[in-house]
């Protein structure tokens, strides 16, 4: 299945221009359909990509969002490499949402993927051009001239980039033909992709001066928390006292936000001088709200009707269907069918969201960090009542994203605040309000069935998945068709489409209406991979224990490449046996199959990462210890090995698999929330306990480097972690988990019923 | 009207004395390195030191810190160059970065009571401190090196 959303970034063909501009030379690719050969004044319309200035300093634009992957250094470093660049002459400059850098997006994993391509040629071409210009300065023949450090040589004299841009009369032009034939080096020429750089926003960010969202200020700003109603949507402001809260010194003024976008109904912002202010008179605002219809649905609510959804065949949107899967059922010798279930799981990004907006100059700025300034903005422009193109967002860093500031919501409410006040207002929302706000990862239901034949040959497999969709909430014009012509969310469902030969196989993607309703499903680092795999993984365990099979062989001999799952050239090449070759290297790091102590157990898990066409192989082994007494879980190892194709930059690819693969870990053992009544019961670190220090086991990162088309690395890690946790905890004890999270009254319930 | 002495710098601040720490010195005060995460004292992004040992200023009123020294990550060093800071880099710890001002501020004083720690001690001090993009094995390593770095200045100092 491919994912439209995904698709619609890629780069139509352009063409490249270099001319001068400001006090050096910018290079940048044509918008598209601009006449060949248009002159500077063109210049600044279309995306300009990097310029070089005087000095010699080259400047990388950068439209994703900075949150924690140094995302502007593995981009600026692929331009640097075909450039022949200098690196400690790199910099990089993250932009505003003006529409000329087109779509806007930080997530999927899909930053680098897409890069590539059109930064290599970018900074191809500026080579090009530089040797050209030179080589004239000189005096010499292009052909003789290298380009290498940020200096052309050519017959013993050198000249470096910033002189040619001082003095040469650097200008050129691409069509979208020449720049498609510009050749990318192999592997075997690069100089810097593959090496250990140091990441260009790190400094800042160890001496207190890196700018995030929540440190923005504006001359004259005041300051507002929100007073938020009883149920996410659907609630109305009856009426609002302030009596109390106005006894607060610094209270300026309460308001009911009137919301033409809908995205905060019911919500009752609380102004005042100083934030301290504005958080005591909102917890002594007193609100009367008639609340939304799912103020009493349940975390088990979601759950049934996410079980219920799958129990109706009818119901659903097939994403693969291939024939013969009825038949498979009936003639089936043996069936195993098994039900898994997540918990929700929110976000908590460290800095809360927040949002400063006022309106200057005839635009209305919002300055936040954000993953998605394209979803929100045309959200803005109809809350406001204004157009688009009288909107900018200012992007800042973003203190932690996971997929919670690709939903921009957080920007509504701090602009009609500051609509209706007429003035600049900072929003900060504290820990309580951004997980009663936070748009999580549902709870979601599969079900996967296996049918097998008299030899104990899979003939079969049958997998439905029901969770709140956030493409479905969200975007819907991003929906994916189903082979039924039903939509349905690839976010939610990637994952159950797996390489492995298992006869017909069926997946099902159900939309919980209920979920919908209830709360803003939210993509959360590695989305619907995180859920999908859970159950694929276990289930894939499960049936290599019921056919008396070895976890890995049993796998093993399913990637065996065959039909759909042999791969497509570039982005998935070799296809299933890729995913082979990092499960087996796993196994092997990992020592498979080694003699185990009392009450430990080697549990084995592998994933394509987040979609079918941009696979990243992933495999993971997971050394538990499970103390039977109490039920605790101690992870003692994990190895995981990925092979994402080239690997940009080793360093930060392993702190991203690293990040990710404590993600897996903590939404395993210990991240999980509670519906009750229409909220989040859990909202802050009392009662919500992310993974600390103390609970990172030894791990082991290896990747396969192949010099194939580079994958994301930001979430693959994440989506194999559980699987190989429960699987490990099934050897050590005998007992199946089932749900995440695990926790100890789960595993202690678990060697109940084994017993 | 509280004073104290900031960075090394007396000042005079006008919020009232049960406004938290944390706010004063980020609003008032303008310096931002001091970060807001959970409010209650349980993440550890608001970490600075108050006569040299470690507090959470999201509980801190301002008032209890008056006539007192308070440093925060702008201060820990003139330079940016403390040991600890430049093991971050060394280590290239920081994905997100905000917590990480607060986690320099707790291992600060984790290597002023304990100057060559070991995994226990340093699993110890730092489990109050959250990171949400689990940075935690660089944190370990980095406060490791730096450990070393300053033992090294001691011996050659």
């Amino acid at each position: 299945m491919g994912n439209p959303l995904r698709r619609s970034l890629s780069l139509t063909r352009r063409g490249f221009l270099i001319a001068a501009a400001g006090s050096g030379v910018a290079f940048g690719f044509t918008r598209a359909g601009l006449a060949q050969g248009a002159g500077p004044s063109g210049m600044f319309e279309p995306t300009i990509w990097y310029d070089i200035d005087t000095d010699g300093i080259i400047t990388v634009n950068i439209i994703r969002a900075e949150m924690g992957q140094h995302v502007g250094t593995g981009i600026a470093r692929i331009v640097a490499e075909e450039l022949h660049a200098d690196w400690d002459m790199v910099r990089i400059r993250h932009v505003d949402s003006d529409p000329k850098w087109g779509l806007m997006i930080t997530g999927g994993s899909w930053s680098i993927w897409q890069s590539y391509a059109p930064m290599s040629r970018a900074g191809a071409a500026g080579r090009m051009a530089l040797i050209e210009a030179g080589a004239a300065l000189l005096g010499a023949d292009p052909e003789d001239a290298v380009a290498e450090a940020g200096q052309v040589t050519a017959g013993g004299a050198s000249v470096s980039y910033g002189e040619i841009v001082a003095q040469g009369d650097l200008h050129r032009s691409f069509t979208p033909e020449e720049l498609e034939e510009m050749p990318i080096k192999p592997v075997d020429e690069r100089r810097l992709i593959g090496q250990p750089v140091a990441a260009l926003d790190i400094p800042e960010k160890t001496d207190g001066s890196s700018i995030y969202g929540i440190d923005a200020v504006a001359e004259g700003m005041v300051f507002a928390r929100p007073k938020l109603p009883p149920t996410r949507m659907g609630s109305v402001v009856v009426s609002i006292d302030d009596s109390d809260a106005a006894t607060v010194p610094g209270y300026i003024r309460s308001i009911a936000l009137d919301d033409p976008s809908d995205t905060v109904p019911g919500w009752v912002m609380v102004i005042a001088e100083t934030f301290t202010a504005a958080e005591r008179a909102t917890d002594l605002l007193r609100v009367e709200w008639t609340a939304g219809e799912t103020a009493n649905t349940s975390e088990q609510d979601i759950l049934d009707r996410g079980a219920e959804l799958i129990a109706d065949a009818s119901e659903g949107s097939t994403v693969v269907d291939d024939d013969g899967l009825s038949d498979a059922f009936a003639n089936a010798a043996n069936e195993l069918t098994r039900t898994y279930t997540t918990a929700s799981a929110m976000h908590f990004a460290l800095e809360p969201v927040n949002a400063l907006a006022f309106e200057a100059d005839g635009m209305f700025e919002i300055h936040t960090g954000n993953q998605w300034q394209s979803l929100i903005l045309p959200i803005l422009a109809v809350a406001l009542d204004r157009p688009e193109e009288s909107i900018v967002m200012r992007t800042y860093r973003l203190g932690g994203g996971f997929g919670r500031r690709l939903n921009g919501d957080y920007a509504v409410p701090a602009a009609l605040t500051a609509k209706a006040i007429g003035g600049p207002v900072k929003m900060v929302l504290t820990r309580v309000d951004d997980m009663r706000f936070d748009s999580f990862r549902s709870p979601t239901v599969q079900t996967v069935r296996m049918a097998f034949d008299g030899e104990g040959q899979i003939t079969a497999m049958d997998h439905a998945a029901a969770a709140g969709w956030p493409t479905g909430v969200l975007l819907p014009s991003f929906l994916s068709e189903g082979l039924n012509g039903e939509p349905f969310d690839g976010f939610a469902i990637s994952g159950a489409d797996h390489w492995y030969t298992v006869g017909a196989h069926r997946v099902r993607a159900l939309s919980n209406d209920l979920a919908n309703k209830a709360f803003v499903p939210g993509w959360l680092r590695s989305v619907g991979p995180g859920w999908t795999n859970w159950a694929v993984e276990s289930f894939m365990d499960e049936a290599a224990h019921a056919q008396g099979a070895d976890p890995v062989a049993f796998r093993l001999g399913l990637l065996d490449a065959a039909g759909r799952n042999s791969g497509t050239a570039p982005d998935s090449i070799g296809g299933a046996l890729r995913q082979a070759a990092v499960l087996e290297r796993t196994a092997e790091l990992g020592g498979w199959g080694r003699e185990m102590a009392p009450d430990h157990g080697l549990g084995i898990s592998t994933t394509f990462g987040q979609e079918r066409e941009m696979p990243t192989w992933t495999a993971c082994l997971a050394e538990v210890h499970v103390d039977r007494t109490t039920g605790v879980v101690r992870v003692v190892k994990l190895t995981i090995v990925s092979d994402a194709g080239t690997v940009v930059d080793p360093d930060s690819s392993t702190a991203q698999v690293e990040g990710a693969a404590l993600w897996g870990l903590s939404l395993a053992l210990y991240e999980g929330a509670h519906f009750v009544s229409g909220e989040i019961a859990e909202t802050n670190l009392n009662t919500y306990t992310p993974l600390r220090m103390g609970d990172v086991p030894e791990m082991e990162i290896a990747f396969i480097d192949n010099g194939h088309v580079p994958c994301g690395l930001g979430e693959p890690g994440t989506t194999v972690i559980a699987p190989a946790i429960g699987n490990a905890i099934f050897a050590a004890t005998g007992a199946r988990l089932r749900h995440l999270p695990m926790r100890p009254a789960d595993v202690l319930a678990a060697l109940a019923a084994r017993d | 009207m509280t004073t104290f002495r900031l960075n090394g710098q007396e000042v005079t601040v006008r919020a009232a004395p049960d406004t938290p720490l944390m706010w004063v010195i980020r609003d008032e005060l303008g310096l931002t390195g001091t970060k807001f995460g959970c409010g209650i004292g349980l993440c550890g992004a608001c970490t600075l030191h108050v006569a040299g040992r470690s507090t959470r200023s999201c509980i801190t009123p301002v008032g209890d810190v008056a006539g007192g020294e308070v440093t925060t990550i702008e201060g820990l060093d003139p330079e940016g160059q403390h040991p600890l800071q430049l093991a971050w880099i060394a280590h290239q710890v920081p994905q997100c970065g905000y917590c990480q001002s607060g986690q320099i501020m707790k291992a600060a004083t984790l290597l002023k009571d304990y100057p060559a720690p070991t995994d226990a001690d340093i699993t110890a001090v730092m489990a109050g401190n959250l990171c949400r993009c689990m940075t935690y094995l660089r944190i370990r390593a980095a406060i490791k090196t730096a450990a070393a770095a300053m033992a090294e200045r001691a011996e050659n100092g």
